[in-house]
């Protein structure tokens, strides 16, 4: 599968020549219009939702959660969408969630070899690596190698597990949480969490 | 189906491209559309989402491989419309509209959308058959290559794991991709090390879990 920006040449943004797939959706969008099958204020809501909205933010507010509660913590481990849901993170594309744990000795990795599940209440719509060709072929064989590419270099003894979200289960990790961070508040250890920290493709950021 | 969607363990793709932590939402304003076309269209009832998986991923592999995701969601959705009556190639093709609308219980308004969202589409369904399988348990992935809809990945298939979770009864894709209904199955998560899936060179520490309906699987003795 081609990169996203790969497709897109012309310069559009000065408004005098669209490409053939941007023609194409307008085109498309129109005919829905018309024919009464979509309300384009429908349509603008929904972009506005997963623009502003919903993104690795709604997560990083359940991650430092469960570092700084441990009840939290466990209820997250054994109930994930019951405990994410009380933080008020629900619905499409997180019906059923799974929060798995690393720690110093496991290190947990999500992916979707199949297509781009992801658990948009908590991280937002997915990047454009995690449906890419190279990450989806990659991860379930050499994760390692993919953390490499992010820059991530895990000691060499240290378990690597990674969940191929093949159902309608969504995975968030839960990211070790960084040293030197005792008696932070949330809203300061939510500071460090990242968007690749809860996908496993990164850690989480040390404190300077 | 063996198709392009099918990735886990191909080789050849070169290293993930990441934009950051602060990659835009979006990197194009027709993706936004697309997207959000895809989920208002999607809301009207005229498909469910196992459907809208396989009009993707039955694309045939030079095409999955040449689109951008984005490009595949725009042609998933095309192709569904089309094979309901709602839009025709023509009307694709030309932009614009050549037939009168096919009448639609309901549509995605505006108002509605927060509701819709949601609610999201949950999957478990009530079930009283007892699990065939608890968690410790061997089991092997069936060596099957179904020409339509499934969620088992070639990977694992043949392969002998250990169930991890099970997750309830949930709707079985591959019966609900062909509008045979759900027939709803025990979901389970199996575990596979690194090794058996990838042989005796495999990095020693990995293993792989992957999401499994019942039928996919036979009991190891």
């Amino acid at each position: 599968m081609a990169h996203d920006h790969d497709h897109h040449h012309h310069d559009h943004d000065h408004g005098t020549i669209l490409s053939d797939v941007e023609l194409r959706v307008r085109a498309l969008e129109s005919v829905l219009v018309e024919k009464g099958y979509v309300d384009p204020a429908a349509l603008d809501l929904l972009i506005e939702t997963y623009e502003t909205k919903v993104g690795p933010h709604n997560g990083a507010h359940v991650v430092a959660r469960a570092w700084s509660d441990p009840a939290y913590r466990d209820w997250l481990l054994k109930d994930a969408t019951a405990a994410i849901q009380s933080l008020g993170y629900i619905g499409r594309q997180g019906e059923h969630m799974v929060a798995v744990e690393n720690t110093p000795t496991l290190h947990n990795m999500v992916v979707c070899t199949l297509c781009s599940c992801y658990p948009w209440p908590v991280l937002g719509l997915p990047p454009v690596w995690y449906k890419s060709a190279p990450y989806r072929s990659r991860a379930v064989m050499d994760p390692r190698g993919v953390l490499q590419d992010f820059g991530v270099t895990l000691p060499d003894g240290k378990q690597i597990k990674v969940w191929d979200s093949t159902a309608e289960v969504r995975y968030l990790v839960l990211p070790e949480r960084p040293a030197g961070t005792e008696g932070w508040s949330e809203e300061r250890l939510a500071t460090l969490v990242t968007r690749d920290s809860m996908i496993g493709t990164g850690i989480a950021r040390v404190p300077a | 189906m063996n198709g392009g969607a099918d990735m886990g363990g191909m080789q050849g793709f070169g290293p993930v491209r990441h934009e950051g932590e602060n990659e835009p939402k979006f990197h194009a304003a027709w993706e936004k559309r697309v997207l959000a076309m895809t989920l208002a269209v999607g809301a009207t009832g005229q498909w469910n989402i196992d459907m809208s998986r396989s009009a993707r991923e039955s694309l045939p592999p030079p095409q999955y491989f040449a689109k951008s995701y984005y490009e595949i969601w725009l042609s998933g959705l095309e192709k569904l419309m089309i094979e309901r009556g709602m839009i025709s190639a023509e009307e694709v093709e030309a932009g614009r509209v050549l037939a009168p609308p096919k009448k639609l219980p309901r549509i995605l308004t505006a108002e509605a959308v927060p509701a819709v969202l949601a609610k999201g589409g949950p999957t478990e369904r009530p079930g009283d058959q007892p699990a065939r399988f608890k968690t410790g348990d061997r089991v092997r992935a069936r060596n099957m290559h179904p020409t339509g809809h499934t969620r088992l990945p070639r990977y694992v298939r043949g392969h002998v794991g250990t169930i991890e979770l099970l997750h309830g009864v949930h709707v079985f894709p591959d019966s609900n991709a062909k509008g045979q209904g759900e027939q709803p199955q025990w979901l389970y998560t199996v575990r596979f090390e690194g090794r058996e899936l990838w042989g005796s060179d495999a990095d020693p520490t990995l293993s792989v879990s992957v999401d499994a309906w019942d039928s996919y699987l036979e009991p190891v003795v």
